[in-house]
């Protein structure tokens, strides 16, 4: 046996090794899992491609001048959709300031865009008594073969009817649509599948609240964790004759949990399109959807973990064949980490999602859009993540301040003059947008690892949008970002490696925009499965036509499940090409 | 110590904000937190009790600081690695970090302090609020006012609590903005745990009532200071900012205690 000095010298090292394996673990986690992209290269093109467009915030009730920085910090929205049906896809912006437009840019074919949103009449949509705007869904509700466009606002949503000759009309009240929101969501979605689509629009403050002629400064959140007082979430069916109805009781999916963002998909494979919503001040939340009759809040493993929820991007993370689903969130060293959620669909076996964020997945820092798309043609969904709250003065950060109303009890910090004057301090500003590339399953050497810095992406404006389209027709996905109080930004892909294949997608029995039609591309022994959406990330919509990586691969079986059931199976397909895929009228 | 012991109630407290914090809020993240910071502390109790001391301690007071370490620390990306390493640290400082026989620091003070000052790129404190939830809340702090009370440390809570109140006064005097926002901090889950389990602790509390009460005054004072360094963006103090409390006592409190040991030491020498 040692002498007891021996021993306790002994235990004087393993004290001071553990002390020195704190500080070697903490500096290895914060090395991030960063790399050298292959053949992968984003270069910033916006004002070369002629989009100028600057979002502009909300200003809001001198009532809460004190937080109004913090509050109105929302609405830089980006919405892609052929708005023309030229085959090219076009471009939607949304701003918040009354009197500033909105932005709708043409392709133009040519690698440039045109704004036409004034001449259009999708412009002018920010006037007081009316709202702002937070951001924009495209859907062809009426199946005229022209994508229509809801704008959610701070004030009245507003349907716009693409009437085809390259104006809208604003056909809000005649749809029944006019009910003031604070909103900064909504996805088109066909519950019912009946051929026509159907809207869900998120609150997020109450709808009691009018942000220029506030009656009470008790206008917050009760809880960070567990909050409930938010706007609530509404759904409407679509009745085929131009007007919508709030079915939202009857269907059981009034949430009024804060949702910031909303996307629809058929995560347990039933062939019903689910709701899963991404909450601020709380847990996130699955609405499968029974048949089209209801909605059932699902046990899915989310409930007991509470976070701020900010966007839901979806993607085949594995190429398994499942919808796996992207949650982001906030990470501010020293004061929280909450983490982004990479939660991986086993519904169909276990009945729940499993959470598997790690390193650069988990921390891309006040994280806000998201989405998935194959920037390099490998084969595997890569992820763009867009981040930073309030850039203002760099000297100056809210955090301390913030931290010292959000440990508190709810009724402190639910009322907004309790809270510190933010003044010209910034909130997790100036934060890098994170290029998180795919490099397959974990097992097998893979995982994700943030190339942006090698792709190109620098920015360090605050994004809110993002969105994905092949916007060249080239075969490559572009990135879209919306900035708050910052220019749009557009990433051009340079990237030529792997083959590709693309689908558009027309529905005939069902909705004409196949909102919800997933195409399962089978390569290389792998099922990779994506859907067409009417709305995804946090504000923000990717093109309808699915773009598949496929490496060195050619397509396989590409099996095509069109919302009204069909399935549809197509082979010997050549890669590289566009395929414009007409639904079956049988 | 006999069943009869305070620290029983103070174990039976924290047990009730665990039980009572899980079922309603899941503040734990998953139960291998907890079985990770347990298991540690009450292993390493054990084991360097029984090495270093030849029998094996009483696991009472692991237990409490494994379940605080368990609750206040939240780590980045589910990473395990700090709550075994912090519960390993938090118990083996009262065995390496000690003057006359007795530790310094409060435990899970001490590793708390740690892992946010040097592993803040990993560890964060600010993340549960426990709902933010005023029933709750007050719950815990009629239990754990009871508790204080038999347990005779209630004076040392009511001194931090009543100097916490009267400092935020002046820092709003000094700092401007509204009173409530430099109020609110007492009303959340880190002080509960603070004002209950940390700054009470009768094996890193000085001898004397009056004392005690004078060192808890002044962890009020310094962590006044620290909060001044937030509001005035003092960089030098930006480690401290997030948790002003724990890192006031994580300095505050050794110092008292050595400054104590040695009187005493003097005076047994007289």
């Amino acid at each position: 046996m040692l002498q007891p000095s021996k021993r306790r010298f002994v235990v004087i090292v393993a004290f001071a090794a553990a002390v020195a394996a704190v500080v070697f673990l903490d500096r290895r986690g914060s090395g991030g899992d960063r790399g050298v992209p292959a053949a992968l290269r984003l270069t910033e093109v916006a004002q070369q491609s002629g989009i100028d467009f600057t979002h502009r915030a909300p200003t809001l009730d001198p009532k809460i001048a004190n937080i109004a920085a913090h509050v109105g910090a929302l609405g830089a929205c980006v919405s892609v959709a052929d708005v023309d049906n030229d085959g090219w896809p076009d471009l939607y912006f949304t701003t918040s300031q009354f009197g500033a437009d909105n932005a709708l840019y043409l392709n133009q074919h040519d690698g440039t865009f045109r704004d036409v949103a004034a001449t259009a009449g999708v412009g002018s949509l920010n006037r007081a008594g009316e709202g702002v705007s937070m951001g924009a869904v495209w859907g062809d509700y009426d199946n005229d073969g022209f994508e229509d466009l809801l704008v959610y606002k701070w004030g009245y949503p507003q349907l716009l009817h693409n009437l085809g000759h390259g104006r809208f009309e604003d056909v809000t009240a005649r749809a029944g649509l006019r009910r003031w929101m604070n909103s900064n969501g909504a996805v088109w979605l066909d519950f019912d599948r009946d051929g026509l689509l159907d809207l869900y629009i998120t609150g997020y403050f109450r709808s009691d609240i009018d942000f220029w002629h506030l009656r009470s400064t008790r206008i917050m959140q009760h809880s960070w964790e567990f909050a409930s007082n938010g706007g609530k979430n509404l759904l409407f069916r679509n009745l085929g004759n131009g007007h919508f109805e709030d079915v939202t009781d009857a269907m059981g999916v009034g949430s009024t949990r804060w949702t910031l963002a909303a996307t629809a998909a058929d995560f347990n494979d039933d062939g019903w399109p689910d709701l899963y919503l991404a909450n601020d001040y709380g847990p996130e939340e699955l609405f499968l959807n029974r048949e089209g009759k209801r909605f059932e809040l699902a046990h899915a493993g989310l409930e007991d973990d509470s976070k701020s929820g900010m966007a839901a991007a979806v993607g085949d993370v594995y190429n398994r064949g499942r919808l796996d689903v992207f949650v982001t969130n906030i990470s501010e060293r020293g004061f929280l980490f909450q983490g982004n959620n990479l939660r991986i669909n086993f519904l169909k076996e276990l009945g729940r999602f499993n959470e598997i964020a790690t390193g650069a997945v988990a921390d891309a820092g006040w994280a806000w859009g998201a989405q998935f798309g194959d920037l390099n043609n490998d084969g595997w969904l890569d992820l763009v993540v867009v981040n930073g709250f309030i850039s203002a003065d760099s000297g100056r950060d809210y955090w301390y301040a913030m931290s010292k109303v959000a440990g508190a009890q709810g009724r402190i910090f639910e009322d907004a003059k309790n809270w510190p004057a933010i003044g010209t301090a910034s909130l997790s500003g100036y934060e890098r947008s994170r290029v998180l590339l795919n490099r397959g399953r974990e097992g097998l050497g893979g995982g994700f690892v943030d190339v942006a810095e090698e792709a190109g992406v620098t920015d360090r404006l605050d994004g809110r949008g993002v969105a994905m389209a092949d916007l060249f027709n080239v075969g490559t996905l572009d990135v879209v970002i919306a900035n708050e109080k910052g220019r749009a930004l557009l990433y051009r892909n340079g990237a030529h490696a792997g083959h590709w294949v693309e689908f558009k997608l027309i529905g005939t029995r069902s909705n004409r925009s196949a909102i919800g039609a997933e195409v399962t591309v089978e390569f290389g022994g792998m099922p990779q499965r994506q859907v067409v959406d009417g709305g995804v990330g946090f504000c923000s919509q990717n093109d309808r036509r699915l773009h598949f990586g496929l490496g060195d691969e050619t397509p396989g079986r590409v099996t095509i499940r069109w919302p009204s059931g069909t399935a549809q199976v197509l082979e010997g397909l050549a890669p590289d090409r566009l395929y414009e895929i007409t639904e079956s009228r049988k | 110590m006999k069943w009869s012991d305070p620290k029983y109630l103070i174990v039976l407290l924290i047990t009730l904000v665990l039980v009572a914090g899980e079922a309603r809020y899941d503040i734990l993240g998953g139960y291998d937190r907890l079985a990770t910071t347990l298991g540690i502390c009450i292993g390493t109790e054990v084991v360097l009790s029984w090495w270093l001391r030849g029998r094996v301690a009483n696991i009472a007071s692991a237990y409490i600081t494994g379940i605080s370490l368990a609750l206040l620390t939240k780590p980045q990306a589910n990473i395990l690695w700090p709550f075994a390493l912090g519960a390993f640290l938090a118990i083996g400082s009262k065995y390496v970090l000690t003057y006359h026989g007795r530790h310094l620091w409060n435990p899970s003070n001490f590793a708390i302090a740690l892992l946010v000052l040097v592993a803040s790129d990993s560890v964060a404190i600010l993340s549960h609020q426990w709902g933010n939830d005023l029933r709750i809340n007050l719950i815990i702090w009629a239990f754990g006012l009871a508790v204080a009370w038999r347990a005779r440390v209630l004076h040392v809570t009511l001194t931090y609590v009543a100097c916490f109140v009267l400092l935020a006064v002046v820092r709003n005097a000094i700092v401007g903005g509204p009173l409530l926002a430099e109020l609110a901090p007492i009303t959340g889950p880190m002080y509960q745990l603070f004002v209950f389990f940390m700054v009470t602790d009768p094996r890193t509390t000085v001898g004397t009532r009056r004392g005690r009460m004078l060192v808890v005054a002044i962890v009020a004072l310094v962590e006044t200071i620290i909060r001044l360094g937030g509001d005035f963006q003092v960089t030098l103090l930006r480690p401290f900012y997030p948790s002003p409390p724990i890192l006031a006592l994580a300095i505050v409190g050794p110092i008292a205690m050595w400054w104590d040991l040695y009187r005493q030491g003097r005076k047994a020498v007289a």
